[in-house]
């Protein structure tokens, strides 16, 4: 198997090294993927969405349903594992011996530094979310860290704590909920008479001439929709670590 | 040696994903076959990002200048990176998340069933 | 409301999917009517966008309101429509059918269980309607990973049989992005029309041709065509019943559906057969696929298994269709996408209420089958005669397709595969029947004066009465398919075959 695996590997390393003359060099300005439809990108997103973050522009507005069809990746994954690995009740006969032995952290160092930590980790976070059309950042990234500030609890400190803070019930409804908020606004779009997800259908709502209110409402929609998958992300990040850690028996963590 | 020089970009690409679907089919132990899945992942994200280099170039967050006190955006396109190879590696990233996620759920599952991860050990039980 | 029914097909399901996550996380009862009400709106909206197409039309929604390639679009055209059809038939009869088997096999899991069903669903048809071609990664791997969960939820040997499956799904969706990656570096767009326009000025570039190895490849895996099917026969086994009745027909049909969409659209069929000289490797492997599905279905004990040996048979039928590089193959394969997603539903529906009434699918599940359980078997009867190719059944008319194809390219190993594999099937169906007629399996001499009382014991209404629509679709299409060749199929059948 392993001697099959290895001609497969160099017939495939083959084939791509064969090609590299025709590939263009590395950093041309002019190559077809940086001149067709990025260059498009680049000189228009600014005068029609008025968001000079040209990755949130694109991600949020102009292929804004695949990052809704990625916001569902994330849910499927959190839905698929819950699936798989969640159990009911409390383990017992020879599920309880197979388990390592629990050793409860110790609190004074770990626990004190993550009570500090943490504030400054979900205000930045928040912040992430939110300057997402300024800086590098926006929902995914956001969504991340307030994640991974919740895991800091249940690591430092026990997963029960954790788990009192953002429950099962609340993650499963934040994870439903982040990727309705992204779907409503396209549906919302869609019931003022546009397209789905085309946000320029929205401009009844906001002030100004029909072409500027048409800009300013995309630039609200894309900031809705970043913190519908700041929510998701959130909830899955923390959801994935807890059924894995704890192999879905959900009482106590690494 | 010229030609090493120009395509090394590539060459390390192709490289890591040689490794990764060796590691995917040919190794034994399942979490070893998950790495690899993760290497042969993040080597085609390389390849989506080294596409979208532009030599001298800087994030796609669009600069300003005042010109008249008025703040306008440079939209020239050669002064900032490809951002759309980037979009579409974000996206590839979370979905290689979620994947490595899904993959090792099956794996905490199969030891919790047999009691081991090397695949030759699993398949003795199973026959 | 007319020009929305394109984007209502895929996100009525992934609505309901939200709504059964949050609902039925409360009060399970709630998400198998959830979930047929979704499928049903999603299936009246295909239905209400195929008799929109006329000849030859395309249509074109713009997600977002950008103009394509600078936005992402939804292109319909009728291969699309008729695929997307059948998509949404066949979930909607399997979430009614799944009712019975999913509280009886899965009962503390069941909201799980339908988001996830409703998920892949979406996944599906998002595959395959989108005209962009990032887009198709992205609900691709939607799709995977929701049948991943989905294959996993069975007992024992599922979890290392969809581990192997995890393990190959994802080299194949690698492989796909990858040759995406190349056309991008060569086309610089995502549009599968674009990219089409573009193509023609780089004939020689051996990036495109190294680009088409790769997402041919990846569909294959995805496929499960020859030598790539070694994860198909277990994934699908050990799954549950009505994960196996979901995932059995639709993902590999898809899968069939995107390689003639990169072969015909994204590349154009001048280019696959007068330009690369892959036609004689190709229909080689199709020609193995079958001969290889049939002799080892022919070995099994276990029916289930030997289904899912005769779907890898039936990919190589279509596989072949196209690549013979004629107009009545590629007619024939379009046809066979449609007839075999019916079949396959139907068979594993019947195995399906078999499993349910007896605990597994073995031939001695079959004894007395026609007293306990003669809807079933009957059901089961018009299946296997549309697996033969018995006419009215659309299974004869997908075959004569086929073979006048291969005539018209002088493939005579692939009309020989053909006249095979339906011998072999021929053999299968009558084995079962004997059994379920005779009771007493192969193995055993039948007693004709031994006489016992046999329950009546046949399957609950809610799961015969979607097994009987698809063996009545089946028949219907096979009476119907003059029109649905000649409005749908023959219009957007591409220039250059012969």
């Amino acid at each position: 198997m392993k001697v099959l695996s290895l001609i497969i590997a160099l017939v495939m390393g083959a084939l791509l090294t064969v090609i590299l003359d025709d590939l263009p060099a590395w950093g041309d300005a002019q190559s077809p993927a940086n001149a067709h439809v990025s260059a498009y990108y680049l000189e228009n997103a600014y005068k029609q969405t008025h968001v000079p973050n040209v990755v949130t522009a694109v991600l949020a507005d102009y292929r804004g349903f695949d990052t809704m069809f990625e916001t569902g990746v994330v849910f499927v994954a959190v839905i698929g594992i819950m699936a798989i690995l969640r159990r009911e009740g409390v383990p017992k006969g020879a599920k309880s011996r197979k388990r390592p032995p629990h050793q409860p952290p110790d609190p004074a160092i770990t626990g004190v530094a993550t009570r500090f930590i943490v504030p400054f980790m979900q205000i930045f976070g928040l912040y992430v979310i939110a300057h997402g059309h300024y800086s590098p950042g926006g929902g995914f990234q956001g969504g991340v860290i307030l994640g991974a500030s919740v895991i800091l609890m249940a690591m430092t400190g026990e997963l029960k704590s954790a788990l009192n803070r953002m429950s099962e019930d609340w993650f499963i409804i934040m994870v439903g909920l982040g990727f309705l908020i992204f779907a409503g606004v396209g549906l919302a779009c869609m019931f003022y008479g546009g397209n789905f997800l085309d946000y320029s259908a929205l401009a009844p709502l906001f002030s100004g001439t029909p072409q500027e209110a048409a800009i300013t409402a995309r630039y609200h929609a894309m900031l809705w929709v970043e913190i519908g998958v700041g929510f998701t992300v959130m909830s899955s990040m923390f959801a994935i670590y807890t059924y894995l850690a704890s192999d879905g028996w959900m009482d106590r963590g690494l | 040696m010229e030609w090493l020089q120009i395509n090394y970009n590539y060459l390390l690409v192709i490289v890591l994903l040689m490794i990764g679907l060796w590691a995917m089919i040919g190794k034994n132990n399942l979490v070893k076959k998950c790495i690899g899945m993760c290497i042969f992942q993040n080597a085609i994200i390389m390849f989506f990002i080294s596409m979208g280099v532009k030599a001298g170039s800087t994030i796609p967050i669009l600069n300003y200048t005042k010109i008249d006190g008025v703040k306008t955006y440079l939209t020239e396109a050669s002064m900032y990176a490809n951002p759309l190879t980037q979009i579409l590696m974000l996206t590839a990233i979370v979905v290689g998340v979620a994947t490595l996620g899904m993959a090792l759920t099956l794996v905490q599952k199969i030891y919790s069933e047999y009691g081991t991860c090397e695949e030759d050990e699993i398949l003795e039980k199973l026959n | 409301m007319e020009q929305q029914y394109p984007v209502l097909i895929v996100i009525i399901p992934m609505f309901t999917a939200m709504v059964l996550t949050l609902a039925g996380w409360f009060k399970p009862a709630v998400c198998q009517p959830l979930a047929v009400v979704g499928l049903l709106g999603s299936f009246l909206s295909a239905v209400a966008t195929l008799l929109q197409i006329g000849a030859g039309e395309v249509i074109s929604y713009r997600l977002g309101g950008w103009e394509p390639p600078f936005g992402i679009e939804y292109r319909v055209d009728s291969l699309n429509a008729l695929v997307l059809v059948m998509v949404s038939l066949v979930a909607l009869l399997v979430a009614i059918f799944a009712r019975k088997p999913v509280e009886k096999e899965l009962g503390n899991k069941i909201s799980n269980f339908y988001t996830l069903f409703v998920l892949l669903v979406t996944g599906l048809l998002g595959m395959t309607i989108t005209g962009d071609a990032f887009n198709l990664y992205v609900l691709l791997e939607i799709a995977a990973l929701t049948s991943y969960a989905l294959l996993a939820m069975g007992r024992g040997r599922a979890y290392m049989a969809t581990f192997n499956y995890v393990i190959l799904g994802t080299i194949g969706a690698c492989f796909y992005l990858l040759g995406v990656g190349l056309l991008l570096i060569k086309t610089g767009s995502l549009n599968m029309a674009d990219i089409g326009t573009i193509l023609p000025k780089l004939v020689g570039s051996e990036t495109v041709l190294v680009a088409f190895g790769f997402l041919m490849v990846g569909v294959w895996i995805k496929m499960a065509l020859f030598p790539f099917h070694g994860w198909l026969p277990n994934a699908y086994t050990y799954a549950p019943t009505a994960t196996s009745c979901l995932v059995a027909p639709l993902m590999t049909k898809v899968s069939v559906y995107i390689m003639l969409r990169i072969m015909f659209t994204v590349y154009s069929a001048d280019w696959i057969f007068n330009v690369i000289q892959w036609k004689p490797v190709v229909m080689v492997l199709a020609v193995v696929a079958i001969l290889m599905g049939s002799f080892f279905a022919l070995a099994q004990r276990d029916i289930k298994r030997m289904l899912t040996y005769l779907i890898v048979a039936e990919i190589g039928y279509m596989v072949g269709g196209a690549w013979t590089g004629t107009a009545a193959g590629l007619t024939g394969t379009i046809y066979h996408i449609m007839a075999d997603g019916l079949m396959t539903v139907c068979l594993f529906m019947v195995i399906g209420s078999v499993v349910y009434r007896k605990g597994k699918a073995h031939f001695e599940s079959f004894k007395d089958a026609f007293q306990s359980m003669p809807w079933t078997m009957g059901a089961l009867i018009i299946g296997g005669l549309s697996m033969i190719g018995v006419p009215p059944t659309c299974g004869f008319f997908s075959k004569w397709y086929l073979i006048s194809g291969a005539y018209q390219s002088s493939d005579y190993a692939f009309i020989v595969a053909l006249l095979i594999s339906s011998l072999v099937n021929a053999i299968l169906f009558i084995r079962i029947v004997e059994t379920a007629f005779f009771s007493a399996t192969p193995s055993e001499i039948p007693d004709p004066h031994a006489h016992h009382e046999v329950d009546y014991a046949d399957s609950p209404v809610s799961m015969l009465i979607p097994m009987w629509v698809s063996a009545l679709a089946l028949i219907a299409m096979g009476l119907y398919t003059g029109e649905i060749v000649t409005r749908w199929i023959l219009p957007i059948l591409p220039g250059g075959l012969i």
